[in-house]
């Protein structure tokens, strides 16, 4: 399921939340719509956590997380990780890592099984990065951006890069990843895909400029056709589950 | 909206184009269409970026040009005033200058689409460059409209306003014709001192020149002084006071009155004043007119010259001018060996010309033409003897013991040239200015004596090597009409040439300037 939103009428919707398989981090504004759509898509199904990170709303761009753990910059508060802390569920490991490039949102990108850092990145964050989120850890750019967080989004089941990414490039990507690449846009034309939008293995929220052809191009390469959210199990498959527990 | 006849888009160079060749990766974000993101502009394909970017926004279709109907000249704003033909390089860049937002994209190309003139529009096909993503640059052409409008310039307008002007010169010379008018009109011209002023009217014994600025009035003044002796006057006329900040407005005359003794002029100098210039002879010529009077006794050859300041402390009018001098056939002359500079001192006899075959009177005279003339040639000059000229000056010099017995007879003032033919051809030509005559306009009689006045001019001119260097002589090229006998007439030219007065050398002539065009005009068609 992709569904468009804005925040505070901003299309960057990857800058304003953070959302995995396990659970969703979404900034604290005056949008409630923004808060909505989650909602209305995860509620009962994962926490979502409204937070700030160091005091900001770009939660976005400062944190990166997997169904696993979440990493969080040095810049977080210790009210603001213990928040994170009591909201998320024990078994996901949060992490403040000490590095340079404080942007984790725009440095890694990562679904549950493999990341693609920042070329510069130390190896300790990438080391940590292993332990917390338990993925493989390339160094890689993306159409020659370090910024790899910024340029792509990925899910387990697929991934979209940056438009002016070359064919070689994305086989390249994609034996790494293990996953199917494609290049596209978002928010009619825009190339900053992580900035742009987010999405985990069953939905995907979009700025509200992306065009139909982009939301197709991203339902389909993320698998998000109807059927395979979980929603659909509550509420297609719930009679059935509910009559056979009985 | 306007056709936008060509719109392309322009891959920049850095692109690679071999990793560029290989096939579509990215759909259109707009219409889904496939193509290779690596060339494309964002995300978007060609004819999506042709439908939805529109480089041009912003730049007017339509415009206004502002022409002065009466000088063909172009507005440029603010204030300027450019002169430009249609479909001229100038034409086009005030075009582009008229037109807003233009700076913000590059410029490709703009030319003239032909309108027919009376149309009184302007079209311009402007093709312009902008980048529309990172890497790729879009080019759109477009016309813009201009609507020519009339308006008139500042200039033209205040030649049709009376009284904008805020300084005159008037030039006045109190003698009754206009000898010293043709030499300063022609001073005039030729150091184009005319240039600034607003209007020039005749006005009775003298010319008003009419000035926008008080600092153009004294720049004329300053010229005339440094050509003619005069004596100026300011004087100023309150228009408008502020009394609050001061300011005032005036308008300025300036009066400038030449001293109105004329070159050949004969001159009885008060006594005192003849002593107080190196003791000359009261009765002298006046043989030049430069920033002073330059003064000639002809029995002694002695010259002096007289200020203006020093005239107008003691102002004086001529004994006799131009139009007294009476011809005279010189009988015999013989050189006394005294000269200066080109002058030699004769002594010759003389009859009046009226006088041949009437009478046998005879005259004695000392004259400086003691290298021109031979006997019988003919002179003019002035009669004293029997002529009563009512002059205070020449009485005081009749009384007085020394100079009493010392008044000649006749005063030689130049030669003539009796057999010059009249309205003959001259291989030069002087300009003319052009004159308000206002409500002087000339009657027939006074016409009369204009042109005479004019051909005597002309005559002087070429009799004076000086006086010619000090003026700007044009060809004339009217073109001869073809004669038969050409050779005839030039063996009879050869015959009368001695008496036919001294010719101007071709070599000393200018170029006039509307032949230089027609000559231009000329080699372009031969380039053609």
């Amino acid at each position: 399921m992709a569904v468009r939103a804005s925040f505070e009428n901003s299309n960057e919707v990857g800058v304003f939340a953070t959302l995995t398989n396990s659970f969703a981090l979404v900034a604290v504004g005056a949008s409630e719509n923004f808060y909505s759509v989650f909602e209305a898509e995860l509620q009962d199904v994962i926490p979502i956590c409204r937070t700030t990170i160091g005091g900001t709303r770009i939660i976005g761009r400062l944190t990166a997380g997997n169904r696993k753990g979440l990493l969080v910059p040095t810049s977080t508060t210790d009210q603001e990780l213990q928040h994170l802390r009591n909201s998320l569920p024990d078994e996901i490991k949060i992490q403040r890592i000490e590095e340079r490039l404080s942007a984790l949102g725009n440095v890694i990108v990562t679904n549950d099984h493999t990341a693609l850092v920042h070329p510069d990145l130390e190896r300790e964050t990438e080391e940590i990065i292993a332990d917390v989120l338990g993925v493989e850890v390339f160094r890689q750019t993306v159409a020659d951006h370090v910024l790899v967080g910024s340029y792509m989004a990925l899910s387990n089941s697929g991934g979209l890069v940056h438009p002016k990414t070359s064919i070689q490039d994305q086989d390249e990507l994609s034996s790494l990843l293990q996953i199917p690449l494609v290049a596209g846009s978002v928010n009619r034309g825009s190339n900053v895909i992580g900035g742009g939008m987010v999405v985990n293995d069953w939905m995907a929220v979009t700025g509200l400029d992306t065009t139909a052809p982009e939301l197709s191009v991203i339902e389909s390469v993320f698998r998000l056709g109807e059927g395979a959210a979980p929603g659909a199990i509550k509420t297609d498959m719930k009679d059935t589950i509910v009559e056979s527990f009985y | 909206m306007d056709i936008d006849m060509d719109t392309g888009m322009v891959p920049m160079p850095q692109v690679p184009m071999g990793t560029a060749r290989t096939g579509a990766t990215i759909l259109c974000c707009n219409c889904g269409a496939p193509i290779d993101g690596t060339a494309s502009a964002g995300a978007l394909c060609y004819d999506c970026i042709k439908s939805t970017v529109d480089i041009s926004q912003g730049i007017p279709r339509e415009g206004t040009l502002q022409v002065c109907r009466d000088c063909d000249r172009w507005l440029m704003p603010p204030t300027s005033w450019v002169t430009a033909a249609l479909e001229s390089r100038e034409l086009l860049s005030l075009c582009l200058k008229r037109l807003r937002n233009l700076g913000k994209v590059r410029i490709i190309d703009a030319r003239f689409v032909w309108t027919e003139p009376h149309s009184r529009r302007i079209k311009v096909k402007i093709t312009v460059q902008d980048s529309v993503a990172d890497g790729v640059l879009m080019q759109q052409s477009f016309e813009v409209v201009y609507v020519v409008t009339n308006q008139q310039c500042r200039e033209c307008a205040k030649s049709y306003t009376a009284n904008v002007w805020r300084a005159a010169v008037q030039v006045r010379q109190k003698v009754t014709h206009k000898r010293t008018f043709l030499l300063l009109e022609q001073l005039i011209l030729k150091h184009q001192a005319h240039r600034d002023t607003i209007n020039i009217k005749e006005e009775k014994d003298g010319i008003d020149f009419y000035f926008a600025h008080r600092n153009q009035a004294e720049a004329f003044i300053h010229f005339l002084k440094s050509v003619v002796p005069v004596h100026t006057k300011e004087s100023r006329h309150l228009i408008s006071a502020d009394t609050h900040t001061g300011n005032k407005s005036y308008k300025f005359n300036y009066s400038a009155e030449i001293v109105p003794v004329c070159r050949d002029d004969l001159v009885a100098l008060p006594l005192k004043l003849a002593k107080s210039l190196g003791n000359i002879s009261p009765l002298v010529l006046c043989w030049r007119i430069g920033t002073s009077v330059n003064l000639l006794d002809p029995n002694t050859l002695q010259t002096a010259e007289l200020s203006s300041d020093a005239y107008w402390r003691a102002p004086f009018h001529p004994l006799a001018g131009t139009p007294e001098m009476v011809e005279f056939i010189v009988m015999d002359i013989e050189p006394t060996g005294q000269r200066k500079g080109k002058w030699v001192l004769g002594e010759a006899t003389v009859t009046r010309a009226s006088d041949l075959g009437v009478n046998d009177n005879t005259y004695f005279a000392r004259t400086h033409l003691g290298s021109l003339l031979r006997p019988g040639d003919s002179a003019m000059g002035y009669m004293l003897t029997g002529t009563n000229f009512n002059s205070d000056s020449l009485d005081a010099i009749e009384n007085s013991r020394a100079y009493g017995s010392t008044i000649p007879d006749v005063v030689l003032v130049k030669k003539h040239y009796a057999n010059r033919r009249k309205n003959k051809r001259r291989n030069w030509k002087l300009k003319r200015m052009a004159k308000d005559e206002g409500d002087l306009l000339p009657k027939p009689v006074d016409q009369a004596r204009l042109d005479a006045e004019y051909e005597q001019f002309l005559r002087d001119v070429e009799e004076d090597e000086d006086l010619r260097q000090a003026l700007a002589l044009y060809k004339n090229t009217k073109k001869k009409k073809p004669d038969v006998d050409a050779m005839s007439i030039a063996e009879t030219e050869m015959t009368v040439e001695e008496d036919d007065g001294p010719k101007v050398n071709m070599d000393e002539l200018l170029d006039d300037f509307d032949e230089l065009e027609i000559a231009d005009k000329e080699e372009e068609e031969e380039e053609v």
